[in-house]
């Protein structure tokens, strides 16, 4: 017989197109365990596994998958939680093909192993069961750690030190934990209550959490080391700053921030307008201008409040597309029309204020440019009138300085990103760590998860130095 | 007593409530001009509102609303031992303080409940004040004695005439200073129209004013980007750069007809429904 590494790769049962964008729903479906089981027995066991390498927090992939082969739904669970405290986030919004299944050595003659679906399946077995055990707690340290931010980066460094014996604290801003899955990221990629369900996990830890914490306003970094006692502070406060374009007409009603956007969405749940009060513009043709993962999301989700025509302008040619390959091709099928090589130069007003169409520009590409990228260059004269009335720019993020200009000594790049060691996370001040977006900038949950859990080592170790 | 729990509620003038709401650490953190957000529940707007006052030591702070939308109405429904389900602050930049000389507060409707901290703050630091208060109709003049107190003069303005001078703050404003009064420093807060028609008057005069901006906002942090106003031909974001700005530099036309946004989803709502639910702009 031959090895299951020659069978073909398990599809993923999504709902149908035509269906989705009628609601906000959960568009893959999940592996059956059948499917689950095949697909992990796929694997091959490789000595040096190179998938390994490519996943930031070095899931041990190899062996959560034996134990998913083997129907071990729950233990190969708790295999990936020895690493990385989000699973069931990670399994439905990580980028697997750019990293453990690019590397996968299947995918050099045929398909990689499907990692990212089956760590789904088995995140959600384990929950869905009530099957997860919170580990053993070493006695307590009679350290503080304060964490300022809930994202990824923040949860992760909570997770991490309070499994250590550390007593914990998560700051966050807003009324509910996350960051920007509970914020930017849609419902129909990552469920809100599966966000909450491995949320809840980190008071199992003994982790608190307070919410509307706005630190910097209500506590500075400093308050919290003298006033509030706490031996040590992680700032993970992510990349949280809209990016506009400068164009005229901007501030007209109807051009949204994809930060506005996605939060009177997600968060507000203005989706379910008989749930929420909050209001959204509901347009009928809208534009995103942008080509990365919040582009699509925003795009996706006009196309789910209603939109008739959904546009998406991006100013360079599909190859330079940030999005991950399937939110790309979840786009497409959902008949979001790409206008390529586009760019608005304006948005136009009637007499109201009210946006109702954009005058967007053609691109060529040039020379390659300090990325690497060809550098889309303007066609003179190419400019056309596409009327619409809701555009939502999401052309990337910038670092939010409430942080950064409330904490006198804090180290900050040109750009306002706080300064940070790429190993340990410590910053120009004692005790006070970064990571996660404010440091890198905008980029992945996973990294972000990396550099919490780097960071939690290193405070760990400056905490046994008091 | 909890936090975030309401220890005392009052009814100021009609639908005009004023709450005396438990945060010590806003309590004593907060100072003049700065706001907080809350939630009343679950799928509840966030609602941004001006800090009116605190007690530190009772570790309180009151907040003064006009029930008028879905969300205010549904804040005046709790009573005295409810928690507001969340309340963020405090939030946006303080007022600049100092001592200008002679300064005139101008309140126009519940306006003049964000007006009030920044007048003990200007008496504080040396000022001469002068007030002046502005409402549609007698029974809607808040916190007049309050001014009183504080200021060496205090007109009342309302526009059906029931109560002091009939007609605007600026026709008072106009009087002070056709009578040679003195003004070096004005401050205006209460509905974008009375905020520019003051800014206007001052501009002629030379006097320096700042007016509280009340664009609508989510999160209250700068992340967002909707409660954008332009100042001076730049853009703003009110929650963090503000809410205070230069009156003379203000774009009120954008920040009326941004303010009006979701009106005609609103009114389409409420032809749907049998409440309305307007997500107004609160805060003053
Ligand atoms: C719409 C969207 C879609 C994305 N899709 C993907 C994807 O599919 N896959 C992927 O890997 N990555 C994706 N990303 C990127 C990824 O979400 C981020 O890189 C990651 O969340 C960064 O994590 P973080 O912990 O650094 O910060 P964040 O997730 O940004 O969290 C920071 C938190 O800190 C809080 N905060 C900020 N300031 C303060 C303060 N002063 N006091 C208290 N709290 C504060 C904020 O409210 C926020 O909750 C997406 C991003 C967006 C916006
Ligand atoms: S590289 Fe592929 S085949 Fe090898 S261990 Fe990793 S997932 Fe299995
Ligand atoms: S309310 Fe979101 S940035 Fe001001």
């Amino acid at each position: 017989m031959p090895h299951p590494s020659q069978n073909p790769r398990q599809p993923m049962p999504e709902q149908p197109p035509e269906e989705r964008i009628k609601n906000f729903s959960e568009v893959p479906l999940g592996y059956t365990p059948e499917q689950a089981q095949a697909e992990a027995s796929r694997c091959l066991r490789c000595r040096k596994p190179q998938c390994v390498a490519g996943c930031p927090v070095a899931v041990d992939i190899p062996g959560f998958l034996a134990l998913a082969a083997e129907g071990k739904f729950t233990e190969a669970a708790n295999k990936i939680m020895e690493t990385n405290v989000l699973p069931a986030v990670c399994g439905r919004v990580c980028p697997q093909e750019t990293q453990c299944e690019a590397l996968c050595v299947l995918g050099k003659k045929g398909e990689p192993i499907a990692v990212g679906r089956i760590e789904r399946f088995v995140a959600d077995w384990q929950r869905e069961r009530g099957e997860y055990q919170p580990p053993e707690r070493p006695s307590p340290s009679g350290k503080r750690v304060a964490i300022v931010g809930s994202g990824p980066a923040g949860l992760t460094a909570a997770a991490d030190l309070a499994k250590r014996g550390h007593e914990v604290t998560v700051f966050e801003a807003l009324h509910e934990m996350g960051g920007v899955l509970v914020y930017g990221i849609p419902e129909f990629r990552l469920p809100k209550a599966i966000l909450k369900a491995e949320v809840n996990r980190l008071q199992e830890l003994g982790v608190k959490l307070e919410t509307s914490a706005v630190i910097g306003k209500l506590d500075t970094i400093e308050d919290l080391l003298t006033e509030e006692g706490f031996d040590a502070v992680f700032v993970g406060t992510g990349a949280g700053l809209p990016t506009f374009m400068g164009l005229p007409g901007e501030n007209l009603i109807g051009v949204y921030s994809a930060n506005e956007f996605l939060t009177r969405s997600n968060l507000m749940r203005a989706y379910d307008s008989n749930q929420a009060d909050t209001p959204i513009a509901r347009g009928q043709r809208v534009m995103v201008v942008g080509g990365g993962n919040v582009a699509m999301d925003a795009a996706r989700t006009a196309r789910r409040l209603g939109a008739e025509k959904v546009i998406l302008a991006y100013r360079r040619s599909r190859e330079e597309m940030p999005a991950r390959a399937e939110e790309i091709h979840h786009a497409e099928e959902e008949g979001i029309e790409f206008h390529l090589l586009s760019a608005p130069v304006a948005f136009l007003g009637d007499d109201n204020s009210r946006l109702r169409a954009a005058v967007i520009q053609k691109m060529e590409l040039g020379e390659p440019d300090d990325s690497g990228r060809r550098r889309p260059v303007p066609i003179e004269g190419s400019e056309f009138e596409e009327p619409i009335d809701v555009a939502v720019i999401a052309i990337g993020a910038g670092a939010n300085p409430l942080i950064a200009s409330t904490t006198p000594g804090l180290e900050t790049n040109r750009k306002g990103y706080i300064v940070a060691d790429s190993e340990t996370g410590a910053t120009s001040l004692p005790g006070v760590y970064a990571g996660g977006d404010i440091v890198t900038g905008s980029a992945t949950v996973i990294e972000a998860m990396g550099a919490g859990r780097r960071a939690a080592a290193a405070i760990d170790e400056y905490l046994k130095s008091l | 007593m909890s936090a975030n729990e309401i220890v005392l509620k009052e009814e100021i003038a009609p639908q005009t409530y004023r709450y005396v709401v438990r945060h010590p650490k806003i309590a004593r953190k907060r100072r003049a001009g700065q706001f907080v957000i809350l939630r009343v529940h679950e799928g509840g707007e966030r609602v941004p509102l001006t800090i009116v006052d605190s007690d530190p030591e009772a570790g309180t702070v009151t907040l003064i609303f006009q029930a008028v939308g879905h969300s205010t109405r549904e804040l005046a429904e709790l009573e005295v031992g409810d928690q507001v389900l969340d309340l963020a602050g405090p939030l946006g930049q303080p007022t600049h303080i100092e001592n200008f000389g002679t300064a005139c507060v101008i309140g126009g409707g519940y306006g003049t409940a964000p007006v009030l901290p920044i007048a003990v703050a200007l008496r504080e630091a040396g000022n001469e004040l002068l007030g002046i208060v502005g409402a549609r109709t007698r029974e809607l003049v808040i916190l007049e004695e309050e001014l009183q107190a504080l200021c060496s003069r205090l007109e009342v303005a309302t526009d059906d005439g029931s109560y002091g001078h009939h007609g605007f703050v600026t026709d008072v404003l106009q009087k002070l200073l056709d009578e040679g009064q003195k003004i070096d420093f004005v401050l205006a807060i209460g509905p974008a129209p009375m905020m520019r028609a003051v800014s206007d008057l001052t501009r002629q005069h030379g006097i320096k004013t700042m007016v509280s901006l009340n664009p609508l906002m989510v999160d209250g942090t700068g992340m967002c980007g909707g409660c954008r106003v332009e100042v001076g031909g730049e853009t703003k974001f009110a929650c963090v750069d503000g809410p205070e700005f230069d009156g003379h530099l203000v774009n009120f036309d954008l920040l009326m007809k941004r303010q009006a946004t979701y009106k005609p989803q609103e009114t389409e709502a409420c032809q749907l429904e049998s409440h309305c639910r307007l997500s107004e702009h609160l805060r003053h």
